[in-house]
């Protein structure tokens, strides 16, 4: 039995190895290869408390091992009657003093961080985004700078952005899993902490508070720019009105449609009526034809958006447009769909980031 | 020989008949963990009530609606009730079966004039201030917490009752002792409940 | 009552037994019975989950169903397999450890069974009425609140009485080991197994009303549009969150501390040593079941507490660490010295070590907050737990089942059968979660229904689905070993671990008295000390006379089903038509007339005459 046992263990560490050097996830996704300084002060922590933990295995599984090679009863082998050994005081304090020593050493540095994640004093000089959650898109409101969008949330590299929670519906939680850790999206509070991206890039950001049917396709996505490309992106993205753009044939039917089948009673279409605060009813459709993924999570294809717009349901299990607009034909989605594809405020985008 | 049950039923009655047996011990340390389990319950009506004591949404807030003087008469009820229900278990140690009854019965009327209290104060919100169970988390988590209150005094009155009917020809003995006296802890843990809700709702409310 | 004797009566007699015993030891039996199907439902559940997330953007099963799948896969597993399984091995073996006839309340006992049954199966129905609750096991308050259906009312419904008769067990036991114990048997002396009992007794007692006021604020939300909840009226989710793990977090420690004891037991006496360092595992135990209840806020750090709380309590959960390890430690040098026997129990056993060790340091690792922003609500956390919950207290189930089917059943399990058991479920056990702890830090909340392609999170879910069939097959393999052993497994002896303590001192299964005259305990591992220093059979603490014994009665089993009656008519009040609130009220007089009943009618109990018992100890000198 002690052969397999140790058999099992050595198939197991092998395993886990090969799996650790295959990869640690997606590159824009995983939290073990930090990308901003959230993600880094947690991964700092989490390498810590690994080695010492680890440290901590390794001392439990030695004697274990040693116990059992050495104290096992081998086939044949007489009964016998070991000392009935009552404990051992010094061996006790040992290993009650040590592990007290160890926890110290990572509460130091637990608490400090803790802290120091928390200090939101110099919000006031940092772009600050008000976040909504809903079920299941997000919402993100730019303070002052009179422009919302849905889904991409475009920030620039290297400074702090603020990034402040609520919930329309139900609770939810902000987790960008790269850039830091999460963050949960409350109905009573604002709740507040910042990313701050080390490089350009599209990261993935998922909600981690189960939210209803669709909690797992409830995506959005940090689109990290230069500094310069985001101030861009604001600019075009206040000049933006979408009825100064020029559509074509296609798309001003398809523009007609989406007045006609309700859409825009849900959804926004450019940032000129904008009112700070206001959530819209349905994501803002504003950059659109801009967007890095339809739905969250789909990939920008037209045929994706046109299944989108003719049964949402499947998609989405759950979501909330479903049934709140009269029957779309094929081609009519598609009409709606070309309109939506042209609305293109800003020539930075999320797939000019995205590797 | 015991299969008559005979040691149940003494000539004279030990000095504490409510422990003399297995199973009068059983119950009286079954109840008092049975209280300390009770304290959590209150406790976690407490935390919810002090959380939301203040989020009125608009509705009529404590110090609008509470008058001290009727809450003082409910605790006066209460608390003379406790010490009348102590008068019953000294009688009951004596093996005195009459008086532990009639100090149990007036224990009984005290509660059920406590309760009657309760009932009309609530009556009164209800239809003078139109504040109910629904009214705001604070009607919610009030309610929640004087009303668990009051189903416990209810409850509390019926198993007197229960046992005061089904005792009263039976006088005292080691099998019905253990029963009385764990009603009597019973009611004194509710007593100790109701000053809590008197201080922290009422004076509190008033007051803070 | 012994086994021949059971064998000639007809299945009428003996179900009417069971439903209307109030002998712990059958008690026992039907907690387990009721647990190991409930085991099994969750288990389907899980291997639903595995499948679901085989390959990525699966569509075995639609978002709704899963979502239900997983909070009934957690509730079920929590409270309907792993509380009542643990709870019916401290019927079995309790009492006897402590040298005890029955449990201080027999009647409250069979109580609190029939409220556990009655609600899991009310839980259960929810399947086939429209919706099984889907808000997660937690059923936190804003999702649980918007929910459609009946499903969370289910959940609440269901939860409320099984966990009222949790709380009755809790109490039971601890007014039994108060009151109980045989002459002798001092509170020092008592075998780690029934100090657990009694310290899990004391968590349940504390852990469970909470939970109570939890469920009745969400009830009255849901049904009486109270606003508790209801952010616009003034009311806190937060709140729900607070008091769902004040009750919570003492609940894992339910879940684990009388594994804890068993496992202590049972490396003493598979090592034929006495426990190492008696004194400090009873107080390691009681710390870390005070400490259970400090802690509550390290599954809320992502809420937004501040970092004055996440601090404290990164710091506190941090500290669980000590206590625990202390117990490592000491079960290690238990078997240092010792000889130790390797059998199924023993194996499982062994097998908590590791597991228990990796599911413990991960627990120290969540404590660190802001690393927790990064676990909270992931993979990571689902190994973690389950590194806890399966490599703590199902091992211990088993190990315990191994350990005294003997007594229960009165047949040793095959070794063999058990031993592949083990060996499948081990391999399935961590092929299934240690994976998991990378996927949670690769990108994976918990609770997803499906995950996306190309986020490389493929290769570690078929790993984990792999994994899940291995312990599958485990678990159809222990159930054809109770089968076969029923059938073709030999007699068992009163003793045959050559054990320590006071529960192998009785037949095999024990006679319905348990002890003709109640033991006189000298020392810890009475049994043992016997076997040393006399002749090898404890001596009787009283003499011989008759013995009281409870009546059994049908009354526990009828206000069970009152409860479980007008937990429909609570789930269905809202809707049309006044047949429902007749089940409310039906059900509810139903069930209180039952204790009026109970109340009014004076049952004394009978007699064993002592010439019956002087018949059985000649029968065993023989």
């Amino acid at each position: 039995m002690k052969g397999w046992l140790g058999k099992a263990k050595t198939l197991l560490i092998l395993g886990a190895l090969a799996f650790v050097l295959s990869g640690c996830g997606r590159d824009n996704l995983t939290a073990l290869v930090p990308k901003g300084y959230g993600a880094e002060v947690s991964m700092n922590l989490i390498i810590l408390t690994t080695v010492v933990m680890t440290c901590v295995l390794i001392i439990v599984f030695i004697i274990y091992v040693l116990v059992l090679v050495k104290f096992r009863k081998k086939k044949g082998d007489p009964v016998i009657n070991p000392e009935q050994v009552e404990g051992n005081k010094t061996l006790e304090a040992v290993w009650t003093i040590i592990p007290i020593i160890l926890v110290v050493i990572m509460a130091v540095p637990t608490v400090f961080a803790t802290f120091h994640l928390a200090d939101d004093s110099d919000k006031e000089d940092h772009i600050n985004v008000h976040v909504t959650g809903n079920q299941y898109w997000w919402h993100f409101d730019y303070e002052n700078e009179e422009i919302a969008t849905s889904q991409d949330l475009y920030i620039p590299v290297n400074t702090k952005v603020y990034i402040h929670l609520i919930t329309n519906d139900v609770l939810h939680s902000f987790w960008v899993p790269s850039l830091s850790g999460k963050l949960d999206v409350n109905p009573e509070n604002v709740n507040t902490m910042y990313l701050e991206a080390y490089e350009e890039g599209v990261f993935f950001g998922k909600c981690a508070e189960l939210c209803g049917p669709s909690h797992s396709l409830m995506d959005f996505k940090v689109v990290v720019v230069s500094e310069e490309e985001y101030d861009q992106w604001v600019a075009d993205m206040q000049d933006f009105n979408s009825e100064e753009v020029e559509l074509d044939a296609v798309a001003q039917e398809g523009q007609e449609l989406f007045e006609e089948k309700a859409c825009i009673s849900c959804h926004a279409t450019d940032t000129q009526n904008y009112s700070a605060g206001a959530v819209p009813v349905g994501p803002d459709l504003t950059n659109l034809g801009d967007r890095s993924r339809y739905a969250g999570y789909l990939m920008p294809t037209k045929e994706n958006l046109v299944n989108w717009i003719l049964d949402p349901e499947t998609l989405k299990p759950g979501n909330l447009m479903t049934g709140k607009y009269p029957d779309v034909s094929e081609d009519e989605a598609d009409k709606i769909a070309e309109y939506l594809l042209q609305l293109k405020p800003s020539d930075v985008t999320a797939e000019s980031k995205e590797k | 020989m015991s299969h008559d049950h005979s040691n149940l039923f003494p000539e004279t009655l030990p000095a504490e008949p409510e422990k003399a047996t297995l199973e009068g011990k059983n119950k009286f340390f079954g109840l008092w963990f049975f209280l300390g389990g009770e304290t959590v319950l209150f406790a976690s009506l407490f935390g919810t009530y002090l959380a939301l004591k203040n989020s009125t949404a608009g509705g009529p807030a404590s110090d609008e609606l509470f008058g001290l003087g009727l809450v003082f008469l409910m605790t006066m009820l209460l608390l003379t009730s406790s010490l009348t229900s102590v008068y019953a278990m000294y009688h009951m140690r004596n093996g005195d079966f009459k008086k532990m009854y009639l100090w149990l019965a007036i224990t009984g009327l005290l509660g059920i004039g406590f309760l009657a209290c309760e009932i009309y104060e609530f009556a009164h919100y209800i239809t003078d201030y139109g504040f109910t169970f629904r009214s705001s988390a604070f009607g919610s988590a009030f309610y929640a917490l004087v009303g668990f209150h009051g189903g416990h005094v209810l409850f509390g009155i019926c198993w007197l009752l229960s046992l005061l009917i089904r005792n009263a020809k039976r006088g005292l003995n080691l099998y019905n002792a253990p029963k009385f006296n764990t009603f009597s802890l019973y009611w004194h843990f509710i007593d100790v409940v109701w000053v809590f809700i008197f201080t922290v709702v009422y004076l509190m409310g008033k007051v803070g | 009552m012994s086994t021949a004797a059971m064998g000639k009566r007809s299945f009428g007699a003996v179900l009417w037994d069971y439903m209307t015993t109030v002998d712990h030891k059958k008690i026992a039996h039907l907690y387990l019975a009721g647990g190991g199907f409930f085991f099994i439902l969750g288990g389907i559940e899980a291997l639903i989950i595995r499948i679901q997330l085989i390959k990525p953007e699966n569509d075995f099963i639609s978002a709704g169903f899963y979502n239900e799948v997983i909070t009934m896969h957690g509730t079920t597993m929590i409270f309907l397999a792993a509380m009542p399984m643990m709870i019916g091995l401290m019927n079995a073996a309790m009492p006897l450890q402590i040298g005890a006839r029955d449990v201080a309340f027999p009647f409250v006992n069979a109580l609190s069974f029939w409220l556990f049954f009655f609600g899991g199966i009310l839980l259960n129905i929810s399947f086939l009425t429209g919706g099984a609750p889907d808000a997660g096991w937690t059923s936190y308050a804003s999702l649980a609140m918007q929910s459609p259906g009946h499903g969370v009312d289910y959940y609440v419904a269901g939860l409320q009485i099984a966990g009222a008769g949790t709380l009755m067990g809790g109490i039971n036991f601890l007014a039994t080991i108060v009151t109980m114990r045989a002459p002798g048997m001092t509170y020092m002396r008592m075998p780690l197994f029934s100090w657990a009992t009694f310290v899990t007794s004391i968590l349940i007692l504390f852990a469970f009303p909470p939970l109570t006021i939890n469920l009745f604020l969400l009830m009255f939300d849901r049904m009486f549009d109270t606003a508790f909840f209801n952010v616009a009226l003034g009311g806190n989710t937060i709140i729900y969150q607070h008091l769902f793990w004040i009750f919570g977090h003492p609940e894992v420690y339910i879940l684990i501390l009388p594994f804890f004891g068993l496992f202590s037991d049972i490396f003493s006496t598979f090592s034929r040593k006495r426990l190492f360092g008696y004194t400090a595992m009873v107080f390691a135990t009681m710390l870390i079941a005070f400490l259970g209840f400090m802690v509550w806020a390290h599954h809320m750090f992502t809420v937004g507490l501040g970092p004055v709380a996440n601090s404290i309590f990164a710091v506190g959960t941090m500290a669980i660490a000590v206590p625990t390890g202390i117990k490592i430690f000491n079960w290690l040098l238990t078997m240092w010295g010792g000889q130790v026997t390797i059998n199924s129990a023993m194996l499982w056993a062994l097998g908590f070590i590791p597991s228990f060790t990796i599911g413990g340091v991960t627990g120290v690792m969540l404590g660190s907050a802001v690393a927790d922003y990064q676990y909270h609500d992931t993979y990571f956390v689902i190994a973690h737990f389950h590194y806890v919950i399966v490599g703590g207290s199902v091992f211990g189930i088993f190990a315990g089942l191994h350990y005294w089917w003997p007594k229960m059943f009165g047949r040793v399990l095959n070794e063999t059968l058990g031993k592949w058991t083990f060996w499948l479920f081990f391999i399935g056990f961590h092929l299934t979660f240690f994976i998991q702890h990378f996927l949670g830090l690769m990108g994976m909340p918990r609770r997803y229904w499906v995950f996306l392609h190309d986020q490389g999170l493929e290769l570690g879910n078929l790993i984990s689905s792999v994994g899940a069939f291995f312990m599958g097959v485990a678990s159809i393999i222990f159930v054809y070993n109770i089968i076969y052993t029923a059938i073709k497994e030999e007699k068992a002896e009163a003793d045959p671990w050559d054990g320590r303590t006071l529960e192998w001192t009785v037949s095999s299964p024990p006679p319905y008295y348990n002890f003709e005259q109640l033991p006189l305990v000298r020392g810890l591992d009475p049994l043992w000390i016997e076997k040393m220093e006399g002749d090898g059979t404890v001596p009787p603490g009283e003499p011989l006379d008759d013995v009281h014994m409870p009546n059994g009665s049908i009354l526990p089993l009828l206000m069970g089903l009152g409860f479980f009656i007008a937990g429909f008519g609570f789930i269905y009040q809202d809707g049309q038509g006044s047949l429902w609130y007749l089940a409310l009220y039906g059900g509810m007089a139903f069930a209180i007339g039952c204790m009026v009943v109970r109340s009014l009618k004076d049952d004394y109990g009978y007699y064993i005459p002592k010439e019956e018992l002087q018949k059985a100890l000649e029968g065993e000198a023989k």
